[in-house]
């Protein structure tokens, strides 16, 4: 039935409770959907036998009145978590067959919470790009196209094979990393929510490194509830991650109490971007009136930095992640391209394992540590780090919550924004600053472009303030009213 | 490079073709930190397991995981700053230093470059003619160790085993102010021996616990400094005194035949009495040096670092200072004594309330050439130091003669009985009754009449003789001063 | 900062990556695109201003001294490209 593949995390959580349907079920529509589409090549790897053997486990707890906060529920995973002994790729040609002998922190929780594994997904090559057109494994397509087109649109990225499998039912929710903004970007670009925790929410254990001092890992779901009850498995301290925060778990979910009265909303004036689609900007003071009524108060704020971050991230990011990628050689996993010597075998394994988005970010991140211009270009990006982290800090003296757009435009095709990297890059100038500030963001589907593509609005909270944020995106989420469906769904 | 203000002395000078050359020496050590497990990983550091059993999935890089520092080889970073008199600096940092090796997982090794976890300090080196002079510390940091490379397994391939990748290790870094081999070597016996009495590394060079990174520059009197060579991974003393006098060597004779010294890495072949260039290392590496961002910089707790301070053994200076204040010992003899905390503790309790010089020399001559003899640390004795004290207060009260006890000592060491229950049951006990040496002497005179009057009309070797006799007939228990004072009488004209 | 030919073919021989003398051009073009970008940074005065150590406002953790890893050769080994004898291997390196 297509009712299932149409349920929350909520919705599915309570059916099996009363005993409507089984998780067998559950997890075979799903299992159907995805073989249905794989035009929109949002897997990697499918793994139904074992999603269809965790339905049948689940269903017997459930039968004895057992069962985790998700059993039962079919989700997908980005391939950027390592899952034991399944194939984890992190959609690079230099991890070919690579199973991992170790199952990530979070994906452990996922499972020991009752989550069933229906494979992994598709995304930018280690995490690095806004399109997930960077694949080894070819783009993912964007279950939405505009109105009276039929063009392939991207999906955002880097996970947009979670975004798009999450948009055309495929899964009920799947993860994502998010380094740049790539949980909170295609959950914009595919109408759905995605959210970011405060950095050292989410363990990072098992995690495919990118940049380590960035990186958080985080649900992308339909509704804001389900991004709280994913959110409550997924968190929580891990000994094995020593930037892991020792913070209890809230119960999230128990912040979508729906009162935001007395809040303060943030806007930032810096937001207001040349060149920002008129509609974009509409939205956003859609999104202001909305709070209003709920009793908030806007507030103008200014994070005067904001037109650094970018430029400060693609020196960071890239720095840490030439470092962290150094271990891709041929010797202990992976491709392996022979040379004569060792250093030979290296250069040619890492050339052609690796793809020319990773390749210029690894150069670029080997430049700017290298001797004589590592102050010049990271020290320097780490005190404008330092200056970017003090802008929020000032403004969150004045106002409880950050409201902005997601992303500067709405889904842009394949082949669009390809000849200049820098364009590319521009898609996260609104994502960017939330995590070099370390802090909590999320993006809802507030409306629909005049094409008919979704728009995301972007909450920021306070660190460790998820609660407040989550708030908020009920709110707005109630608000908005985001009913529209992908047409390649 | 580096600056050195140690004074210029004539004597440390060498004589080259064309005139006299001094020689710049810095030391760096590798010391493997006795832990259970790893640096970042909880893997086992125990030596000689069998490839890539000791290893995690952290050791070997793979993707996704993470450090995690152990907090023993944290507080024994500590342990050893202080005992070199060091400073310790409450927040230090980890960086990756980055370089592709196969014996490196992650291409980069996690270390400390800018902050580190010790600061300067100081040690006093021993020399052997009982001087002491003081050579400077730069620093301590922490770091991983890398893997093994097998070269010789295979004809094409080399062999990597992870089992050593990530285990603890303390860097610790001489100033430049060492200016002979004799001094190196005696750097690295005191740092050996400060090492063993804190248990923060054990020393042990052959299995490659502790490693010495040799600097060295020449320069003639005066000038500023030469360009220095870096002789890697020396693993005995010995060798480290050969390598510096060979570099040296060949430093001086390629700038007296007008050329200039290549900055160059080099390893010391012992067989052929050489240094060579390594071909990998002839480019500077660019180690692209930054904070590791999966570590958030060390902060050390106060309180960790006064009950370390509090746990601090007697050092080897303060005990040989001790040793020769209440003990009277020569700076040599008690030099000895300390050089490995077990002797040090072995010898006190021999000493206690006896003759301390007749203890020391107990225990540096016959026990220690007895325990060379059989292969065994002090350890391990045959005899115990409640033993070796009982046959020393057998000396001591005369039941023995000093000669006698040497015999004993054997028995001992070959029965393991008490050197009681030796002279007991072989009958050693020394002859002191006046009246039976007297007789005895008497007899061995008369029957030598000959010899007696030679003596007396100037043969003075004859006393030798009849000490001979006299010792041979008592079965060698007169009593020496005994015998020699009546003996003298009875040859008295 | 503009990267010419030979400072690309550099920081490909340090992060252990083949660039075909071909490539290098059009390589060093797109990496100076990115590097002049990022160069505004340069107009900020960040005098006085420390950088950030971590995100975290926390300080390192320390692990119990403990054995808890390790002894699992076939899971480190199950992977590798040309395992042998419990090893890995790689093309022969000269000292």
């Amino acid at each position: 039935m297509s009712d299932f593949t149409d349920m929350t995390l909520a919705t599915a959580r309570a059916g099996l409770a009363a005993k409507k349907f089984s998780a067998v079920e559950l997890t075979q529509a799903h299992v159907t959907a995805i073989e249905q589409n794989r035009g929109l090549n949002a897997f990697i790897t499918e793994t139904p036998e074992k999603a269809l053997q965790m339905a049948k486990a689940s269903d017997e707890r459930l039968a004895r009145g057992e069962g985790g906060v998700l059993e039962g529920l079919p989700i997908a995973i980005k391939d950027l978590f390592c899952t034991k002994d399944i194939l984890t790729t992190a959609a690079s040609h230099i991890l070919d067959g690579f199973k991992p002998p170790y199952e990530s922190t979070i994906t452990q929780k996922l499972w020991d919470a009752g989550a069933n594994c229906l494979g992994k997904l598709n995304l930018d090559e280690f995490a690095m790009g806004s399109s997930n057109v960077t694949s080894h494994y070819g783009p993912v397509i964007n279950p939405w196209t505009k109105a009276g087109e039929n063009r392939q649109l991207v999906p955002g990225g880097s996970s947009g094979g979670s975004a798009a499998s999450v948009a055309a039912r495929l899964a009920l929710a799947a993860t994502g990393t998010d380094t740049g903004g790539s949980i909170r970007q295609p959950a914009g670009f595919c109408g759905i929510v995605g959210l970011k925790p405060t950095y050292g929410r989410c363990s990072r254990w098992g995690v495919v490194a990118f940049a380590s001092s960035l990186d958080q890992a985080g649900p992308m779901t339909r509704t804001v509830e389900d991004a709280a009850i994913m959110l409550g498995v997924m968190a929580g301290h891990d000994p094995k991650d020593s930037t892991s925060a020792p913070m209890a778990v809230p119960d999230f979910k128990a912040a979508l109490t729906g009162d935001i009265r007395g809040l303060r909303v943030g806007i930032p004036k810096e937001y207001r971007v040349d060149g920002m689609p008129a509609e974009i900007e509409a939205l956003w003071q859609q999104g202001i009136d909305w709070l209003k009524q709920a009793g908030a108060t806007p507030v103008e704020i200014s994070l005067p930095m904001t037109k650094h971050a970018l430029p400060t991230y693609y020196i960071i990011a890239p720095a840490e992640a030439s470092a962290n990628l150094s271990r891709y050689d041929g010797v202990r996993f992976g491709l392996r391209v022979p040379g004569a010597s060792l250093d030979e075998m290296y250069e040619n394994t890492r050339a052609a394992g690796f793809g020319a988005e990773v390749k210029r970010r690894v150069l670029i991140g080997a430049y700017v540590l290298s001797a004589g211009y590592y102050d010049a270009y990271y020290l320097k990006a780490q005190r404008l780090r330092t200056l970017i982290a003090q802008d929020f800090e000032q403004a969150f003296q004045t106002c409880d919550v950050i409201l902005t757009p997601t992303a500067p435009s709405a889904a842009f095709a394949i082949g669009e924004k390809m000849d200049d990297p820098l364009a590319m890059y521009l898609n996260d100038v609104f994502t960017v600053p939330v995590n070099l500030a370390g802090l909590p963001g999320m993006s809802i589907p507030a409306g629909l472009s005049a094409d008919g593509l979704p728009l995301g609005l972007q909450i920021i909270g306070r660190a460790f303030d998820e609660e407040t944020m989550i708030r908020v995106a009920g709110v707005l989420e109630t608000a908005a009213g985001f009913t529209a469906k992908p047409g390649r769904a | 490079m580096f600056s050195s203000d140690v004074p210029m002395r004539e004597e440390t000078l060498i004589d080259g073709r064309t005139g006299k050359w001094e020689i710049i020496i810095g030391l760096e050590v590798h010391a493997q930190v006795t832990t259970l497990s790893k640096l970042f990983s909880g893997a086992a550091t125990a030596f000689g397991a069998e490839p890539n059993t000791q290893v995690s999935p952290v050791d070997a890089g793979f993707p996704g995981m993470l450090p995690v520092i152990n907090e023993i080889a944290v507080e024994k970073a500590v342990k050893t700053g202080l005992g070199l008199n060091a400073v310790i600096n409450q927040v230090s940092v980890f960086d990756r230093k980055n370089y592709f090796y196969a014996d490196l997982p992650s291409g980069y090794q996690i270390s400390q470059y800018t902050q580190p976890i010790v600061g300067k300090g100081r040690m006093v080196l021993d020399m052997a003619d009982g001087s002491t002079r003081e050579v400077g510390v730069t620093r301590l940091h922490l770091e991983q160790d890398a893997g093994k490379s097998l070269h010789d397994q295979h004809k094409t391939l080399t062999f990597v085993d992870l089992n050593r990748a990530g285990v603890p290790l303390m860097e610790i870094v001489s100033e430049p102010d060492m200016r002979t081999a004799e001094e190196a070597g005696a750097y690295l016996k005191k740092l050996r021996s400060i090492l063993r009495y804190l248990g923060t590394c054990d020393g042990n060079m052959e299995e490659g616990s502790m490693r010495c990174d040799c600097n060295v520059s020449v320069r003639r009197p005066g000038e500023p400094l030469g360009t220095r060579n870096e002789i890697k991974n020396v693993n005995s003393i010995r060798f480290v005194m050969q390598a510096i006098e060979i570099e040296a060597r060949r430093q001086i004779e390629i700038l007296e035949d007008g050329g200039t010294i290549k900055q160059e890495t080099r390893l010391f072949d012992p067989n052929r009495g050489e240094t060579r260039a390594m071909r990998s290392k002839e480019e500077a590496h660019d180690y692209r040096y930054f904070p590791d961002p999966d570590l958030l910089p060390l902060v050390l707790d106060p309180a960790m670092i006064e009950r370390v301070k509090a746990s601090m053994p007697e050092l080897p200076d303060a005990k040989k200072a001790r040793f020769i204040a209440d003990f009277k010992l020569s700076p040599y003899d008690a030099g000895v004594l300390v050089a490995e905390q077990s002797t040090a503790h072995f010898f006190e309790q021999v000493a206690k309330g006896r003759d301390a010089k007749l203890a020391a020399n107990w225990v540096t001559g016959d026990l220690f050439g007895a325990l060379n003899k059989l292969g065994l640390g002090i350890e391990a004795s045959p005899i115990s130091a409640d033993a070796l004290g009982g046959l020393i207060d057998l000396i001591a009260d005369n039941t023995i003669s000093g000669k006698i006890a040497k015999d004993v000592f054997a028995a001992m060491l070959e029965t393991g009985k008490s050197a009681g229950d030796i002279v007991e049951s072989q009958g050693l006990r020394q002859v002191t009754d006046t009246g039976a040496i007297e007789k005895s002497i008497d007899e061995i005179l008369a029957a030598h009449t000959d010899e007696v009057s030679e003596y007396r009309s100037g043969k003075d070797k004859l006393f030798g003789f009849f000490v001979g006799q006299v010792m041979k007939a008592t079965a060698g228990k007169a009593n020496p001063a005994m015998l020699n004072e009546l003996l003298r009488k009875k040859l008295a004209p | 900062m503009s990267l010419d030919k030979a400072t690309v073919a550099r920081i490909a021989t340090l992060a252990r990556i083949k660039v075909p003398e071909a490539d290098l051009e059009a390589l060093g073009h797109e990496l100076n695109q990115i590097l002049h970008w990022v160069e505004q940074l340069d107009q900020v005065d960040t005098t006085g201003v420390e950088p950030m150590t971590s995100v975290a406002a926390m300080t390192l953790p320390l692990r119990a001294d403990q054995v808890t890893d390790g002894n699992r050769a076939d899971d480190i080994l199950k992977n590798a490209p040309n395992g042998m004898h419990g090893f890995f291997t790689v093309p022969k390196v000269v000292e």
